[in-house]
């Protein structure tokens, strides 16, 4: 669908609504504003940048953008690694980094009310010393929390508590065409027709703009710990956590690391590792209301994994040794991009008795399409992601390749029964693959769902859906 | 090379509150941990043992269930440990535990070197060490970044302020080491099964060579804390947007005395 450029009148039509500062056009738009944490995906500047304060000031521009067929590409703080926040067609990019309020804490109801431009990090500071906790824990922590919303990302602590959609209870949403309407609410069962909220989870601003959200917090787990688990194989490392998951030990988050990405991240960090002798490692975090709690289940899964071929079971039981650990962890991704010019990231998710098998296959892939992939993940709930890296290869070659590893990967996951994304979306750059894994029905369902909410398709257009 | 390296156990948090009538650290209900400093310590000993052979022995002054840092140190891999504890020890200065600690190590054995954290995060004085090499009469050197092992002793590079200066000490000597001089490895759960039943040698000032109490604790005390409180905390922000930016911010950073 044709969209129109913003004109002259469209400016000024933007500031009467948001003011002069909040409207930003032309040249003067950063070219940050072009792209996400993909820069590999292209570039395309809107034609205008707005900068919301208020849920009457989205409704307003989304009513005039739909009266007049400007395209709008909601935008949270652009961390996403897909494509998903960039104006692929021009028109409008609807940043909603100023409206970041927490706006209320409620601790009988134990939710949390937010405005979208929330980042995850300031939320976590923010809710230190009210003995509440948020546990979606994706490792992008500057990215915000309605971001994570419209892209039902995952995190760490995905095994034990779950995703971010089920951590969302309510919404207060703009229609395409300014319509302002709120779901769900401070209540934690619904049994109320369809459910829209969840539906809106993971769309990825092709069918609303999210302007609030309520969440559920759960009490703060008063103690944990993390174990780190040297393995002499990768193989042995990834096999062993079915056994993990099934031992009783209720881990929070259960990761699989190489060697490589961890030498990648010390000289990334300029921070040794604690430990660097073993090929591969699991890191296993356990949650608990004291340490009382933790050490039978400590003991149980050490027990387990000495059992299971593992060199060691090495404690992280203090902040500093934690953080010794988890930096590293949370630095792998910004690690493998500085090893390498460019690279591409295939981020699937697999049932948990096929992780070890994927794993291993697509070391395959990477010795017979002659290219560099580095993987890490959650072993603890499939979601792998991998980097294919460009090194030194020529454009021809690395385009050749790249596709080449990519299709096999995705092609890989599917005959496992696996998923395009676990957590980073769809975006523009993955659309083929979802088209070729879901297949047409569920495609045709989507773009019947897009064409209700959207009959126009200005929302965010040419991300999930063509 | 034989090593002794002295541990303390501290709050595990840095958010401790001060008792503002008796000036002392509300410590119960606090957990506690390993001085994060001794690690490096502790982790340099485990090094040049592993390069030279020999046996890391661990040693710390306080309450019985101090036991713990000294069963943690056996999961890094420390041969033995002992414990001094004894009421008589207790409200004891830097000089009275750093002779306490003294006393300990000639107690315990001959040993080529005495490794040290540079400080704790309790007392933050970083005096202890050097002190109990004075008690001692042996060399000793302070900021420590490297050490390596020679002919008679080490050679060691102090990390000075302007300069790094590399010094000989003979055995035995005592040295105190700077934070990340390693990345401390983490306690081992194969390590507490294989040690489970290594026993902590617990004494107290009766064994000492010197069993005056006037020396030890309180008594042994000059120094008397008056009060402890937690530092201000200024934060400034000052935004410079137009002009010679780098200009502006070279003026302030020395209008700041930070360069």
């Amino acid at each position: 669908m044709p969209f129109s450029r913003v004109s002259v009148e469209d400016i000024a039509y933007f500031k009467s609504i948001l003011s002069d500062v909040r409207v930003i056009w032309g040249d003067a738009i950063s070219e940050d504003y072009a792209h996400d944490e993909m820069t590999e995906y292209g570039s395309f500047l809107p034609d205008a940048l707005l900068l919301p304060h208020s849920t009457e000031e989205v409704s307003r521009v989304m009513r005039y953008c739909h009266q007049n067929s400007i395209a709008v590409t909601p935008r949270g703080a652009g961390t996403g690694l897909c494509g998903g926040c960039v104006a692929l067609h021009g028109g409008v990019v609807l940043s909603m980094q100023e409206m970041k309020r927490l706006l209320e804490v409620d601790k009988v109801n134990m939710t949390a009310t937010v405005e979208p431009g929330l980042l995850l990090m300031e939320f976590s500071a923010l809710l230190e010393g009210t003995g509440l906790f948020y546990p979606p824990d994706p490792g992008e922590k500057s990215a915000t929390v309605c971001g994570n919303i419209m892209t039902n990302a995952g995190g760490m602590r995905a095994v034990r508590y779950g995703v971010t959609k089920d951590y969302v209870l309510g919404m207060e949403i703009v229609l395409a065409d300014g319509t302002v309407t709120e779901l769900g609410g401070k209540v934690v069962k619904s049994s109320s027709g369809y459910n829209l909220m969840q539906l809106l989870c993971g769309s990825e601003g092709t069918l609303c703009v999210l302007t609030k959200a309520i969440v559920k917090l759960i009490p703060e787990p008063k103690a944990n710990i993390s174990l780190l688990v040297p393995f002499d194989s990768l193989d042995q490392c990834v096999s062993c956590v079915p056994d993990v998951l099934a031992c009783g030990c209720e881990p929070t988050a259960v990761e699989f690391m190489e060697k490589e990405v961890i030498v990648a991240a010390e000289s990334y960090l300029g921070k040794q590792f604690p430990d660097k002798n073993a090929d591969a490692y699991l890191l296993v975090r356990l949650d608990g209301a004291d340490e009382a709690v933790l050490e039978p289940r400590v003991q149980r899964v050490t027990d387990l994994l000495l059992s299971s071929g593992a060199r060691d079971v090495l404690l992280a039981d203090t902040d500093e040794r934690k953080s010794g650990i988890w930096d590293a962890r949370g630095a792998f991704l910004e690690a493998i991009k500085n090893s390498t010019p460019s690279m591409d990231e295939c981020d699937v998710v697999v049932p948990q008795e096929n992780v070890a098998e994927f794993v291993q296959k697509s070391r395959d892939v990477s010795r017979e399409e002659a290219v560099r992939i580095r993987s890490f993940g959650h072993a603890g709930d499939g979601n792998l992601h991998l980097y294919v890296c460009r090194d030194a290869l020529d454009d021809e070659t690395w385009e050749a390749r790249r596709a080449q590893a990519m299709n096999r990967l995705y092609s890989l996951a599917k005959t496992m029964g696996g998923h395009v994304s676990g957590e980073h979306g769809i975006g523009h750059a993955k659309i083929a693959f979802l088209e070729e894994s879901v297949g047409e029905t569920q495609m045709s369902l989507m773009r019947g769902i897009k064409k209700v909410f959207d009959p126009e398709g200005i929302l965010n257009p040419g991300k999930v859906l063509n | 090379m034989d090593i002794f390296v002295c541990i303390k156990q501290v709050p595990a948090t840095s958010k401790v509150e001060v008792d503002e009538e008796t000036g002392a650290l509300k410590r119960w209900g606090v957990k506690s941990k390993m001085n994060p400093y001794d690690l490096y310590a502790l982790e340099t000993a485990l090094r040049l043992r592993e390069e030279t052979g020999g046996r890391v022995v661990v040693g710390t002054m306080g309450p019985p269930q101090a036991q713990a840092i000294i069963k943690e140190a056996y999961m890094m891999g420390a041969d033995e440990g002992y414990l001094f504890s004894d009421k008589r020890l207790g409200g004891a200065d830097v000089l009275a535990t750093s002779y306490t600690l003294s006393q300990a190590i000639r107690r315990i054995g001959d040993f080529d070197l005495v490794l040290c954290g540079k400080q704790t995060t309790d007392g933050d004085t970083a005096q202890v060490g050097p002190a109990i090499a004075e008690h001692m009469g042996i060399p000793h050197a302070v900021w420590v970044s490297e050490i390596r092992p020679c002919e008679g002793g080490i050679e060691a590079e102090q990390q000075l302020q302007e300069v790094i200066e590399t010094v000989f000490l003979p055995f035995p000597c005592l040295v105190t080491v700077e934070q990340d001089i390693h990345t401390p490895r983490l306690p081992s759960m194969k390590k507490q099964r294989e040690t489970k039943d290594r026993k902590v040698t617990v004494f107290g000032l009766d064994v000492f060579l010197d069993t005056d109490e006037e020396h030890y604790g309180l008594s042994g005390s000059p120094t008397q804390v008056e009060r402890i409180f937690p530092p201000d905390s200024d934060q400034m922000h000052e935004m410079i947007t137009d002009g010679d930016l780098a200009g502006q911010l070279h003026l302030m950073l020395r209008k700041w005395k930070f360069i």
